[in-house]
Order: C-alpha cells, then sequence, then structure tokens
C-alpha cells in the first residue's frame, strides 16, 4: 500500500528534512520498519526497548489515534496518511 | 556562542574524546524520543545520532530512562566509549559510538534486587578508567555507592567502606551510598576523590577504603567534583546548604578547592555571587581545561556560566539567561 507519513519537526533532520515520506506498507508497524530503512536510527526514536510505541509519541491513521484502533498493527490502505505528532504532554 | 542544539532536549553531559582530538559525544534526553548519543567530529557543526543507541535487551523489561554519562574509553582502545544511564546500567560501545552493549555482569550484579533510586532516579553517572590499565574502572551509581572492576568488567565489587549513608538503618554500608560524582586524581591513579551525598571522600588506595575529607567546608552535601588537570591532589566543589534546600551554601555560590587532598579547603569566590545567591549545580556542571593556568568553569541550574582564567583566582560571568545547565565540558585543541 502507498503510505504517506507526515514526519514532525524535530524529527526531519534525520528525514533529510523532508516533511513528507512515501513508503509501501500495510501496517504502521511496517511503515517504521521502512522508515528505519530509509533512514537507520529514526525507530528508535518511537519506539522503546518492548518495541511499544513511546507514552509521548502519538501516531494517527489519517485522524484516527493508533491507540484507539490496533495500536502499531493498525492495517493501512493505499493512500492512508500516518501521522507521526509528539504529544502535547510530552518534553521536558 | 552557537546553538541551540537539541532543543528541548536536557543534554545530561557532552564529552570531548581525547584519543582522536575531535569527537564530542552529547547525553542527549528527549522527553518524547528518548534518550540517545549525538557525536559531533566538527566541534559541533554538525551532529550525528547513535543507529542503536544504549537500549535494555527487551526481555527485560526495563526502559533507558536517561543518559547520564558518556565516558571516552582507554587510550589503548580508541574506538570504545562507555555510557551510563538510568535505571543504572552500563554500555560500551566498540565503533565509536554507533552500536552499544550492556555490561550484563552489572546489570545481573547480587546487590540489584536491593538498588534504591537517589531523587534523580537510579542513574550512574560516573565512570573512571585507569589510565594505566583498561580492565580497571570505577563506576558511580546513586543511590548504590561505588563499583569498581578489575577485570574490564567481567566482575563488579562495591568498594563503599567508610562512606556514611545517612538516610539509611545501617550508616556504613556494604552499598546504597549516594555517591554524586566520582573522579580521579589526574596523577596518581589508586587516588580518588567522591562528591557524596553524605559528604565528601577521598582514597588512597584504590577505593579499597575512604576517608570523609569534608572539615572546612560549609557543606559536605553537593554534586558536581572537577580535578585539577595537572596537579595532584588539587580538585574541586560547590557545596550546597544540604539536601533539604539545594542552593549554594550560605546562600554564598562558590567553588572551593583542596591542593592537599582533602585536609584543608580554600574557598575562590571572587567575582561569584556570594550574597542571597539561591545557585546550584548539576553533577556534571563544573570542569577544568588542560592550560596551565587551569581554566575552570561552572555552570548553575539557572542558567549562569562563570569562568577563571587563573584556577579559581577570580570568576566573570561569561554566559547567563541559558536554560539550565546540565553539564560544562571542555576541549583544550591546538589551531
Amino acid at each position: 500500500m502507498k503510505i504517506v507519513v507526515n514526519i514532525p519537526a524535530a524529527l526531519r533532520q534525520y528525514t533529510g528534512n523532508n516533511s513528507e515520506v512515501d513508503v509501501d506498507a500495510s501496517t504502521v508497524e511496517e511503515v517504521l520498519v521502512k522508515l528505519d530503512l530509509l533512514f537507520p536510527g529514526l525507530r528508535a526514536f518511537m519506539l522503546d526497548e518492548s518495541r511499544g510505541l513511546r507514552r509521548y509519541v502519538n501516531i494517527f491513521v489519517n485522524e484516527h489515534d493508533i491507540r484507539s484502533e490496533e495500536g502499531l498493527k493498525t492495517k493501512l490502505k493505499d493512500g492512508d496518511q500516518v501521522h507521526i505528532i509528539p504529544a502535547i504532554a510530552g518534553g521536558s | 556562542m552557537k546553538g541551540p542544539f537539541f532543543e528541548n532536549s536536557p543534554v545530561f553531559h557532552m564529552a570531548f574524546d581525547k584519543r582522536d582530538g575531535k569527537t564530542i559525544y552529547a547525553a542527549v534526553n528527549s522527553g518524547h524520543f528518548g534518550p540517545t548519543v549525538f557525536r559531533s567530529k566538527n566541534f559541533g557543526r554538525t551532529w550525528e545520532n547513535s543507529k542503536n543507541p544504549p537500549r535494555f535487551p527487551e526481555t527485560s523489561g526495563l526502559k533507558v530512562e536517561h543518559l547520564w554519562h558518556i565516558e571516552p574509553g582507554h587510550p589503548n582502545e580508541p574506538e570504545v566509549v562507555y555510557a551510563g544511564v538510568a535505571p543504572a546500567a552500563l554500555f560500551r560501545s566498540e565503533d565509536g559510538g554507533e552500536n552499544w552493549k550492556i555490561n550484563e555482569n552489572l546489570s545481573s550484579h547480587p546487590t540489584r534486587p536491593k538498588w534504591e533510586p537517589g531523587a534523580g532516579g537510579l542513574c550512574l553517572h560516573s565512570i573512571v578508567i585507569d589510565p594505566r590499565n583498561p580492565k580497571r574502572m570505577y563506576l558511580g551509581i546513586s543511590a548504590v555507592g561505588t563499583f569498581k572492576t578489575e577485570d574490564h568488567g567481567e566482575t563488579w565489587t562495591p568498594k563503599n567502606k567508610n562512606v556514611r549513608a545517612d538516610f539509611l538503618p545501617e550508616k556504613y554500608p556494604e552499598f546504597g551510598q549516594c555517591v554524586h560524582k566520582l573522579v580521579m586524581d589526574p596523577a596518581k591513579s589508586d587516588h580518588l576523590y567522591q562528591q557524596n551525598h553524605c559528604g565528601v571522600y577521598r582514597s588512597q588506595n584504590a577505593a579499597e577504603d575512604w576517608i570523609e575529607i569534608s572539615k572546612g567546608l560549609p557543606s559536605g552535601f553537593g554534586f558536581p567534583m572537577a580535578v585539577h588537570p595537572q596537579e595532584s591532589e588539587t580538585f574541586y566543589v560547590v557545596p550546597e546548604q544540604g539536601d533539604f534546600f539545594r542552593v549554594a551554601a550560605n546562600k554564598e555560590f562558590s567553588v572551593y578547592t583542596t591542593s592537599n587532598a582533602g585536609k584543608t579547603w580554600r574557598k575562590l569566590s571572587k567575582g561569584l555571587p556570594t550574597k542571597n545567591a539561591y545557585l546550584g549545580c548539576y553533577r556534571e556542571g563544573l570542569a577544568t581545561d588542560q592550560l596551565d593556568p587551569a581554566g575552570i568553569y561552572v555552570g548553575t541550574r539557572m542558567g549562569h556560566l562563570f569562568s577563571s582564567v587563573n584556577e579559581g583566582k577570580t570568576w566573570q560571568l561569561s554566559a547567563q539567561w541559558l536554560p539550565p545547565i546540565y553539564s560544562v565540558s571542555t576541549a583544550t585543541v591546538t589551531t
């Protein structure tokens, strides 16, 4: 599935300053794998050691928070937009 | 002044690698994206993140909360770098910080089930390598104490004899002390000094035992400690009022020095704010350079950087209105 991934400003320095990256994936988890292949090390910013989504990182498929769906296993359709968004509650 | 770099991410420590004279490591702790190691090979103009930063094994159930300290390895091991994290663990890289492996022997130490965190967390914040012998290292962990290895990290032994733990029922336990910062004498590698929650200490026998040397200081409580680059038995501390009030002792922000391993102390405060100065420093907030006379630099939690070019005789305010300063490090380079 052709997926458009929206990269937050804080991570664009690792994606060649691209705010959008196209990947071919069928789940959110696969999106992260593909992103990591393109930009080694990027997945570690979003997943912790248990391979779960970091607490203050939100991922939306179109307008749906994956935590309300199937998490990283959330399935994707051709043309879906995946938004990676740092939570407003997070930070230091 | 350049930057800021790593916006919105506390940088707990930066370390200059004297082995190649150009690499700087940064322990960057993003609240969103997790802790990771960054490296620069051009004095901070550009930075590269570690592709596989320090992370616990998936089966451990643990997560790296913060990266506390980065220590370039022994000169005989030019690509080796160490990192200390919370919850307390030691990581080692053999490729200049790109990939990291946990020291399982420390993580599975038999005393670990009884380790309790300090106020800042269960942090491994000090890594000291014996320059004569890469197999000998010392670690400082809050609030667990000092640990030593003589076999390159295969085995670790608590080394806290005579160090007080006033907050525990047993005042001199085998472990559980809250060491805040551990450093090594620049000329005598068997001589170590520690700023502890319960005083300042020295050891002259490779940490086999410790002697308290707080007498003469306005307070034995504080966080950072730095050694003179060349002179043996000379080092610096920044006393704070106490664990109940973490500001400059007597509201006089001062650096104290000894030149006899703590037998006597002198206050170095000319040019520092010494009236109603509710200032304090993080444990990496004090550094010396390699010049002669030595420069000393101290950064406060409130965003001031003070510097002295004459070993503390006089100080000047070099920067202010910065965010909290977590780490002050120096790099002495020739051009």
